[in-house]
C-alpha cells in the first residue's frame, strides 16, 4: 500500500511523485497491460516473461480458477468450464450472440446480459472479464510493487453503449479506477503517431480476434482527431478460424458434435491459420470422436474459404471513408493493427484497396496497449506539459422510439465527444401525465433493427391538452462514449434522468453484490480496500488542488484561499486516520470548497486559448 | 467569456457567414486543449463536471460553425429571425417540383453510377445556393431572404442525406 505523504501547507508533497497508470488492451483472444516507465511505454511481462495473457478463464470449482495460459492449455479437456472469447458476449443478450449453439460452453439467457453456465455457477461476461482484468492489475502491481492509480481500458471503436458500459463495470469489479475508456484504433494511432511524428490523415485498420474497426484520423501537432469510425463488433480472427473449420469438416466429411471436438477443431484451425501466415502450406491433423482429419491446407484454399469475411471489412472501410467525406487518395497512410492483420490475404486486400502498402512497423499485438499506456500516463497528470489531445467520436447513432416503432435520431454517429444534444417532444393525449422513453442505438430506421439500450418514464407531467407539454429529452455522451439521458417538461420542470445501464448493463447494487462475493480479490478485506481507495482519491485531490493554487492563486481573495487551505488540512488529517467514510466526506468538502475556484480557472484557460490564437494570427 | 457566449464570441471569430474553415478548426482545437475532460482526469469530480460542460459547449459551437447551413441558420437566429423549420414549410412551387423530380430520380436509380451522378448534382446545387445565402447574409443583410434560403437549403441537404444513405446501402 502506498503511504500517504503528509506535508505542511504550501509545501509540495512528493514533488517528483509519479502516479502509476496503466493501459489495458482487453482483447477477444488475448489481453495486455502496459505502462510508461522511465519515459518509455512498454508492455509488462508476467513472471515468466510473457507479455500476452490469453483471454481465457477456466473455473475449476466454486473457489478455484485458472486464467491465461493455464486455462488455454485445458480448453480441449474442459471446454464447458473454460471461457474463451468472452468479449463477444459483453453487453449482449442470447439472441445477439452469433453461433451460440456452436460454442463449447453453455450460455444461459438472462435479463440484460447472457450468462455462462460453469461448475462455479452462472457467470456474467462482466465477471469473466473482471478475472482477466484483475490478473493484469496484479501483474502491474507486482511490477511496480505499488498500487495502481488508474487505468485506461481500450474497447473496439464500434462497441455500442451496452458493450462499453459492460467493460467499465468489469474494470470496476476488478478494482481498477477507470481513467478513461478509449477506442482501440485511436490508441493504436496514438502509439504510432507519436512514434513516427506522423502528420496528416491516416486510416487505422484493426482486425482483432473478435472485432473489426476502421477509423479515419487526422493527426496534427499532437491532436488526434477521429473523423469517422466504422466496423463490425462481431467479426474477427475467430470467424476466420470457424470458416476454416467448416471447410475442413466439409473436405474430410467428418462431424464435430461434442463440445470437446468443437473446441479441439477450433484450436487446430487457429493453429493452421497462424501457420499459413508464415508458410504457403500447413497441415491440419486431428483425431475427433467421429474420425481422423488429416489434411494439408494451402493459402489459396484458406483465402477462398474466408474471402467473404475480408470483403466485409472492406465494405466497412468504404462506408467509413464516405462518412469522413474523403477519397482513398486523400489517406496518407494505412496502419494495420490486431493479430489478424498478419494474414497475408488481409494485407494484400487492404493494400489493393488503398493502392498503397500498409504500414506494419508497429507490433500489431502490442500497439493498442502501448497507446493506452501513453494516454493513461497523461491522464494521471504525469506529463503535465503533454501536448497530446484525443478527440474521438461516437460510432453509432443514438435516438428514441417514436410512434409506429420508428427511430427519431438525436445524436448522429461520428459526432465528436463529449456531446449533448436535445430534442423536444410533446404529449399526444389530453391530460397525459407520463411519457415513456425507449432509448436505442443504431443506424436503422426501425426500432426492431436497432439495439435497445434502456427504457424509462417521465412521470408527474401536469395534465394539459394534447400537444401542449414541451418535453425536452437531452442525450449526453461523455468522454468515455457513455450515454446519459435526461427528460424535463419545460413548463413544470418535472425531470427524469438515467444513466443508460439497466437493460443491458448491471445495476450498481449488482456490482456491489459481486464485489461482496468477490473472486480474485476474495482475499482482500473490503474495508481495507475502501480505505486505500479513499486515501488515493484524497491524495489525488490534494495534489490537484495544490497545483491549481500554484498556477492561479491570484484568482482568490485571501478569505477564499484560507477556506481552501483549511479544507486541505482537514482532508489530510482525516486521511491519516482509518475511517474511509470520514476521508470521503473530507474529500467532498474540499471539492466543494474549490468549486468556484475551478470555474474561474476554466474561464481563464478559455480566455488564454483565445488570446493565444489571436496573437498567432496577428 | 462564459458558457452563454455565442458561438462566434466563444471561438473569437467575427459574426459573419464567410469563415475560414482552417481558422475554425484551429480555434476548436485550441479551446479543447484547455477544456477537454482529459485535462482534468486526475482532478476531482467538480472539475471534471465543469470540463465536461465546457467541452460539450465547444463541440456544439464547432458543429454549428463548421457546417455552412447550420451557421447560416444560426446567424439568422442571432439577428432575430429564427428558421422555425417545423412550423413553416411553405416553399415556392417550382422548388417543390424540382424536389419531387429528384426523389423520383433517386427511387428509379438502380446503379451506383446513377446514384453517384445524382449526388454530384445535389452537391452542385448546394454550392450555388450557399453562395446566394452568403450574399444575403454578409452583403445584403437581408435576413428574411436568408431565412427562406436556409429553409430551401435544408430541403436539399436532407435529400443529399437520403442519397448518401442509398450509397451506404449499396456498400453494405
Amino acid at each position: 500500500m502506498a503511504l500517504l505523504q503528509i506535508s505542511e501547507p504550501g509545501q509540495s508533497p512528493n514533488p517528483h511523485g509519479r502516479r502509476i497508470a496503466v493501459g489495458i488492451d482487453l482483447g477477444t483472444t488475448h489481453s495486455l497491460v502496459a505502462a510508461v516507465r522511465n519515459g518509455v511505454p512498454e508492455c509488462l511481462p508476467d513472471d515468466q516473461g510473457r507479455v500476452i495473457l490469453p483471454s481465457v478463464v477456466r473455473y475449476l470449482d466454486a473457489q478455484r480458477r485458472q486464467i491465461g495460459f493455464d486455462a488455454l492449455a485445458q480448453q480441449s479437456n474442459d471446454p464447458g468450464n473454460t471461457i474463451a472469447s468472452v468479449k463477444r458476449l459483453m453487453g449482449r443478450g442470447l439472441a445477439d450472440v452469433a453461433h451460440a449453439a456452436r460454442l463449447p460452453y453453455a450460455l444461459v439467457d438472462a435479463p440484460g446480459m447472457v450468462r455462462v453456465r460453469t461448475i462455479a455457477g452462472e457467470k456474467t461476461p462482466v465477471e469473466v472479464s473482471a478475472e482477466i482484468l484483475a490478473t493484469l492489475r496484479f501483474r502491474a502491481e507486482d511490477s511496480f510493487a505499488d498500487d495502481i492509480f488508474g487505468a485506461v481500458i481500450t474497447v473496439p471503436a464500434y462497441f455500442d453503449d451496452a458493450q462499453r458500459q459492460a467493460t467499465k463495470d468489469a474494470a470496476q469489479l476488478a478494482g481498477l479506477n477507470v481513467l478513461r475508456l478509449i477506442n482501440e484504433p485511436t490508441a493504436a494511432a496514438l502509439a504510432y503517431g507519436l512514434d513516427n511524428a506522423a502528420e496528416g490523415v491516416y486510416a487505422v485498420y484493426d482486425l482483432g480476434g473478435g472485432t473489426f474497426d476502421i477509423s479515419i484520423l487526422r493527426l496534427s501537432a499532437g491532436v488526434f482527431e477521429v473523423l469517422a469510425t466504422g466496423g463490425d463488433s462481431a467479426l474477427g480472427g475467430d470467424d476466420y478460424d470457424r470458416a476454416l473449420a467448416d471447410w475442413v469438416l466439409q473436405e474430410s466429411a467428418v462431424d464435430a458434435d461434442s463440445p470437446q471436438d468443437r473446441a479441439a477443431l477450433m484450436a487446430a484451425a487457429r493453429e493452421c491459420k497462424e501457420a499459413l501466415s508464415e508458410h504457403e502450406i500447413a497441415p491440419l491433423e486431428l483425431q475427433l470422436d467421429a474420425g481422423r482429419i488429416d489434411l494439408s491446407v494451402n493459402r489459396a484454399q484458406f483465402e477462398a474459404a474466408t474471402a467473404v469475411l475480408t470483403a466485409r471489412t472492406l465494405q466497412a472501410v468504404r462506408a467509413t471513408l464516405r462518412d469522413a467525406g474523403l477519397a482513398k487518395a486523400e489517406i496518407q497512410g494505412v496502419v494495420l493493427v490486431g493479430g489478424s492483420t498478419r494474414m497475408p490475404q488481409v494485407r494484400q486486400s487492404v493494400a489493393a484497396y488503398f493502392g498503397r502498402e500498409p504500414l506494419v512497423n508497429v507490433n500489431p499485438d502490442e500497439v493498442v496497449a502501448i497507446g493506452a499506456a501513453l494516454q493513461a500516463n497523461q491522464l494521471a497528470g504525469n506529463n503535465p506539459m503533454g501536448e497530446m489531445l484525443l478527440l474521438d467520436v461516437i460510432p453509432l447513432s443514438l435516438g428514441v422510439e417514436t410512434m409506429g416503432g420508428l427511430v427519431e435520431r438525436i445524436v448522429p454517429r461520428n459526432q465528436t465527444i463529449p456531446t449533448a444534444m436535445a430534442q423536444d417532444f410533446t404529449t399526444y393525449q389530453d391530460g397525459q401525465t407520463a411519457l415513456a422513453l425507449h432509448v436505442v442505438q443504431g443506424e436503422r430506421d426501425l426500432v426492431a433493427d436497432c439495439r435497445s439500450l434502456a427504457r424509462f418514464t417521465l412521470r408527474g407531467i401536469p395534465p394539459m391538452a394534447a400537444g401542449a407539454a414541451r418535453i425536452r429529452v437531452t442525450f449526453t455522451v461523455d468522454a468515455d462514449g457513455l450515454l446519459n439521458v435526461a427528460a424535463r417538461e419545460q413548463g413544470s420542470g418535472v425531470e427524469a434522468q438515467i444513466d443508460v445501464k439497466p437493460s443491458y448493463g448491471l445495476s450498481d447494487q449488482q456490482i456491489a453484490q459481486m464485489l461482496q462475493d468477490s473472486f480474485s480479490t476474495a482475499q482482500t478485506d473490503m474495508r481495507a480496500r475502501a480505505l486505500v481507495e479513499a486515501r488515493v482519491d484524497a491524495d489525488r485531490l490534494v495534489l490537484a488542488t495544490r497545483s491549481a493554487l500554484t498556477a492561479d492563486a491570484d484568482l482568490l481573495a485571501a478569505g477564499e484561499r484560507a477556506t481552501i487551505e483549511a479544507a486541505i488540512a482537514a482532508l489530510q488529517a482525516s486521511a491519516a486516520g482509518d475511517d474511509a467514510a470520514a476521508v470521503e466526506a473530507a474529500s467532498k468538502a474540499l471539492a466543494q470548497a474549490t468549486e468556484s475556484f475551478a470555474a474561474q480557472r476554466m474561464n481563464r484557460g478559455i480566455a488564454r486559448a483565445l488570446s493565444g490564437k489571436n496573437i498567432a494570427t496577428l | 467569456m462564459n458558457l452563454q457566449s455565442d458561438d462566434f464570441d466563444l471561438f473569437g471569430l467575427s459574426r459573419s457567414y464567410a469563415q475560414d474553415r482552417a481558422a475554425v478548426d484551429t480555434a476548436w482545437k485550441a479551446l479543447q486543449r484547455q477544456a477537454h475532460p482529459d485535462k482534468f482526469a486526475a482532478e476531482g469530480a467538480a472539475a471534471q463536471r465543469l470540463a465536461m460542460q465546457w467541452s460539450v459547449r465547444i463541440n456544439e459551437a464547432y458543429q454549428r460553425l463548421k457546417d455552412p447551413i447550420r451557421r447560416a441558420a444560426y446567424l439568422c437566429e442571432l439577428a432575430g429571425f429564427p428558421i422555425a423549420a417545423h412550423h413553416n414549410t411553405a416553399m415556392p412551387a417550382a422548388f417543390l417540383v424540382r424536389q419531387m423530380e429528384w426523389h423520383e430520380a433517386l427511387d428509379a436509380a438502380d446503379s451506383a453510377d446513377a446514384i453517384d451522378a445524382l449526388a454530384l448534382e445535389v452537391r452542385a446545387q448546394l454550392t450555388e445556393m450557399l453562395a446566394e445565402c452568403a450574399q444575403l447574409l454578409d452583403v445584403a443583410h437581408d435576413y428574411p431572404g436568408a431565412v427562406q434560403a436556409v429553409r430551401a437549403l435544408m430541403f436539399v441537404d436532407k435529400f443529399g442525406q437520403d442519397v448518401m444513405a442509398r450509397q451506404h446501402a449499396l456498400d453494405a
